[in-house]
């Protein structure tokens, strides 16, 4: 059944129960938006079954934007925007915050950095408060002090992360290979340790400006809310911002490998790692869900293929893992496994190339697909539960208008999954996992030879 | 990532009037008066065996939570047999009834369903969580898993295999390495809090099919258990499908259980550095033994612990972080167990800063004792008591609140009086519980980094006796 044929059925099914009660279907996320005079977006959704609120910004730019030499930005400049603005003295956001029984955080990916507040209910004014003044007045009290303080704490982050965790540096290289040198995806969002050294008030002062402007950003404020006291209250305080100038799209060079790339790192760990990676659709692209599929069918559960072979089965791997990780700019697919004391990544790889194999040669059974659609369909019900954190209903609202979706494309992208059959997945590893294009790398113990 | 009144509306009546002058910035806006907690109604039911069921109603999203708690886990693990009760629960879904792991696995995924065995220090739990449409389906699995596991012994060869070498790999990782060897240092080895809920390579390879049978038939009982059932069904409707699938189970012996004796408190400080050699960062963990979860200072403790470590703006995460820039993140805990459980604080710092991260921890942890200003006070006051409705908006994080309640015997009435409780504490009674549980002379310090470089300057520091340790010395085997 074709996909736009199911959205049509969803929606006329919503309509019509719609029509019988005012509760939402479950999947139905009613919202408002309206864009102010400065081009802020505001997306505004009740959900009033517990007294808080959440407030989740989007600034649409990440380490995507960024530039070789200066990696790294846009995830220091999500900290410093932490620190203090023109109405807000330094340490004064999370005190407020707190006060008021709320918690914050943020995040930064390579398409978007992403802020948010979750509060009891009264305290919405207050989130908003602090997201106008430091989205419009932070640079009034940025000085060389806090960039460089922040800077340590982001080493340490990247430390933490990376450098002192087992595999870490793996992570940071499969990047480097997969994507071609210049190309947006191939740094680090952490960025490199020499570009945060280099990083300079003035570079971070033009990033600021550049970037972070009403019109490159979109507030949802979802919970507990009344939207027309909700909209007065949006306008109050972000409406005197000053729009910036419209932001480029990022042009990222084509992205395609033509062999396998090959490389091994030494790393104190006890047990080797193999990572296999490929570049796939980027995300609600044609191929982007059936990956998805493929991946559970791969090693969703003790009878995946993968997981089924060589951790039940042989018992040669620890663990195995296969994922499609989609952004904006395009995607990357993996499948990673540790050994198991004694046992090699070569004769996992064996056993990996094989399982991919059959699956080009034949699709998996229609079991299989409906077994991953249905935990599919389970998880989307689960999101529904919160409205604030990370992937809450107030940031997947985010996310699917900067997709260009429409904020409440919940049921749609369902739809994307619901409509995979075998072959779709037999189509999709056939087109974007072949064996003789693709990254391997692997991480050996620094004591083996 | 980052890791942390009624408004005076000037009501805009329909109209909205755009104003490009300036907003004025120079207060923050007052706020109204906080939303009151709506606790959910907890309808409490009996099965015809004695087994009681607490169902919360929430009719939100079509999704159900049903978690079987029982009163026994790894703090019940006879001596020399540390990680039974770990084991025995992940082996409840490897082969139950008539079906195999692989059986049991499809049917639940083919469900959309989660079905999780775990175990904790102070109870074990089976927890599904299904759309309601495939509640009927998945329940009966459900209690294959908890009445009928059959313990196959391929399949604990498996398990066995998998947590030894996951032990392994935990040698690899300076983040689990820091908490092993603090708890082997707080509790000893002898003491079941001194070792991991896993247990040990040792006692790993001991476990046979009929120890965890016996685990499983001495603890797994009805008079021993509650179900807990959050979600998107009625009570009613949830007891009729539990009774047909719980109401069977028999109890056998009366369960006897034995607590976990209090640990000796440590009586004076020493530094201990166990050797990661090149390591970026120091894992630091300092601390001793704290107090159970009974506390009669359970709420004092609370706010003690968020001005201390316990949030964003903590003292210590302000330092050690904030100001100096030396660390991702610090925090501090009170581990609360039936018995005490540690008192721990700690941090990853870059390796050059370890010995002035290790003084700054002890600035903090000393001058804790000192009398608390009152906006400091409030502040923390205000974050445990205006954030604690915001912990009752998922199924599973209501099922999570009544399974507390059930582990730890709290009063019936426990999440209404929580937020008075919290306001309730004034300076005096942080300042009596800071005294009382914070004596940084008596702590113990453990520093998993580059024993090289740091070694010197953590000497320098003088606080007391310093060795070191290789990793697999500070583990054990």
């Amino acid at each position: 059944m074709n996909v736009r044929l199911v959205s049509l059925l969803v929606l006329l099914v919503s309509t019509t129960l719609a029509a019988q009660s005012s509760v939402p279907r479950p999947l139905e996320v009613p919202y408002r938006l309206i864009t102010l005079k400065n081009g802020l977006t505001v997306i505004l959704h009740r959900d009033a079954s517990v007294p808080v609120v959440a407030v989740n910004v989007w600034y649409h730019v990440g380490s995507a934007n960024e530039r070789v030499g200066r990696t790294g930005f846009a995830h220091l400049f999500e900290h410093l925007m932490f620190e203090g603005s023109k109405s807000v003295k330094e340490g004064e956001f999370d005190t407020l915050l707190e006060s008021a029984g709320g918690t914050n955080n943020g995040s930064t990916t390579k398409d978007r950095t992403n802020y948010y507040e979750d509060l009891p209910a009264n305290a919405l004014e207050l989130a908003l408060f602090l997201e106008s003044d430091r989205m419009g007045f932070l640079l009034d009290t940025m000085s060389p002090e806090r960039v460089n303080g922040q800077r340590d704490v982001v080493k340490n982050e990247r430390r933490q992360s990376y450098e002192n965790r087992p595999y870490g540096m793996a992570d940071l290289q499969l990047d480097r290979m997969l994507w071609p040198a210049g190309h947006p995806y191939s740094w680090p969002t952490i960025g490199e340790m020499a570009d945060l050294t280099a990083a300079s008030h003035q570079d971070v002062v033009a990033f600021f400006k550049k970037y972070y402007a009403p019109n490159n950003a979109s507030l949802v404020i979802a919970g507990d809310i009344d939207f027309d006291r909700t909209q007065a209250l949006v306008e109050k305080w972000f409406a005197d911002i000053p729009a910036g100038a419209p932001v480029e799209p990022v042009a990222p060079p084509a992205a395609m490998l033509t062999s396998v790339k090959r490389q091994t790192l030494k790393d104190r760990v006890q047990l080797p790692r193999l990572y296999l990676g490929w570049l796939t659709p980027r995300m609600f692209a044609p191929g982007d869900a059936a990956l998805d599929i493929a991946s559970s069918v791969l090693s969703g559960g003790k009878n995946s293929r993968l997981y089924k072979r060589l951790v039940y089965d042989m018992q040669i791997a620890q663990d195995v893992v296969a994922y499609q990780q989609s952004g904006a700019l395009g995607g990357s697919f993996f499948i990673i496994a540790t050994a198991r004391p004694g046992k090699s990544v070569a004769e996992i790889q064996k056993v990996i190339d094989e399982e991919v194999d059959r699956l080009r040669r034949q699709p998996p059974d229609a079991r299989e697909v409906q077994r991953a659609i249905n935990q599919t369909e389970a998880s989307f019900y689960r999101g529904m539960e919160r409205v604030g954190s990370y992937r809450g209903k107030a940031d997947q609202l985010n996310a699917y208008f900067a997709a260009g979706g429409g904020p409440d494309y919940f049921a749609e992208d369902l739809a994307r999954y619901t409509s995979i059959s075998p072959s779709d997945v037999q189509a999709a590893i056939v087109k974007w996992l072949p064996a003789d294009r693709r990254v391997e790398l692997v991480v050996e113990p620094e004591t083996s030879k | 990532m980052r890791r942390a009144f009624l408004c005076v509306l000037g009501v805009l009546c329909g109209c909205i009037s755009v104003s490009l002058a300036a907003q004025d910035r120079s207060t923050p806006p007052s706020l109204g008066p906080p939303p009151t907690l709506n606790l959910p109604a907890i309808q409490k039911r009996t099965l015809a065996n004695g087994l009681p069921v607490w169902i919360i109603e929430a009719h939100e999203v079509p999704i159900v939570q049903v978690n079987l708690v029982v009163r026994a886990g790894s703090g019940d693990d006879p001596a020399g047999k540390f990680g039974l009760a770990s084991l025995a629960a992940a082996m409840l879904d490897e082969g139950a009834g008539s079906r195999s792991a692989l059986e049991i696995a499809d049917a639940v995924d083919f469900l959309g369903a989660n079905l999780m065995t775990t175990s904790g220090f102070d109870s074990s739990a089976v927890r599904l969580n299904v759309p309601v449409a495939r509640l009927a389906d998945a329940l009966p699995l459900m209690a294959d898993v908890v009445l009928r596991p059959t313990f196959p012994v391929d399949e604990l060869e498996r398990l066995r295999q998998e947590r030894v070498t996951a032990l392994l790999q935990a040698r690899d990782e300076p983040e689990s390495i820091a908490p092993a060897a603090f708890a082997r240092l707080v509790f000893g080895r002898s003491h079941r809090y001194g070792t991991g809920a896993i247990g040990t390579t040792p006692t790993l390879k001991t476990f046979i099919v009929d120890d965890l049978r016996a685990f499983h038939s001495t603890y797994y009982q009805p008079a021993n258990s509650t179900l807990v059932v959050v979600g998107d069904i009625t009570a009613d409707a949830a007891v009729a499908q539990l009774e047909k699938q719980f109401g069977g189970w028999k109890n056998g012996a009366a369960v006897k259980r034995v607590e976990v004796p209090a640990a000796p408190q440590l009586s004076r400080g020493e530094i201990v550095i166990v050797d990661v050699p090149g390591a970026e960062q120091s894992q630091i963990r300092i601390g001793w033994v704290g107090v159970p979860r009974s506390t009669p200072d359970f709420f004092a403790l609370e706010v003690l612990n968020t001005i201390l470590g316990g949030s964003f703006t903590s003292r210590l995460n302000q330092n050690l972080r904030e100001e100096h820039g030396y660390s991702y993140g610090a925090s501090s805990r009170f581990d609360m167990r039936l018995s005490a459980g540690a008192f721990v604080a700690g941090a990853g710092v870059q390796s050059d800063k370890t010995a002035e991260s290790v003084r700054e921890f002890f600035n903090e942890l000393n001058d804790i004792a000192k009398p608390i200003g009152e906006e400091e006070l409030n502040k923390a006051k205000n974050y445990v008591a205006l954030g604690f409705p915001g912990q009752f908006e998922t199924t599973s994080d209501l099922a999570a609140n009544l399974e507390e309640l059930l582990v730890y015997g709290l009063p019936e009435d426990y999440f209404e009086q929580y937020v008075p409780r919290i306001r309730a504490i004034t300076a005096n009674d942080v300042q009596k519980v800071a005294s009382r549980y914070i004596q940084p002379s008596r702590f113990v310090v453990v520093v998993v980094g580059d024993r090289q470089s740091i070694e010197p300057g953590i000497r320098s520091l003088k606080l007391g006796p310093v060795r070191t340790l290789s990793v697999d010395e500070a583990l054990g085997p």
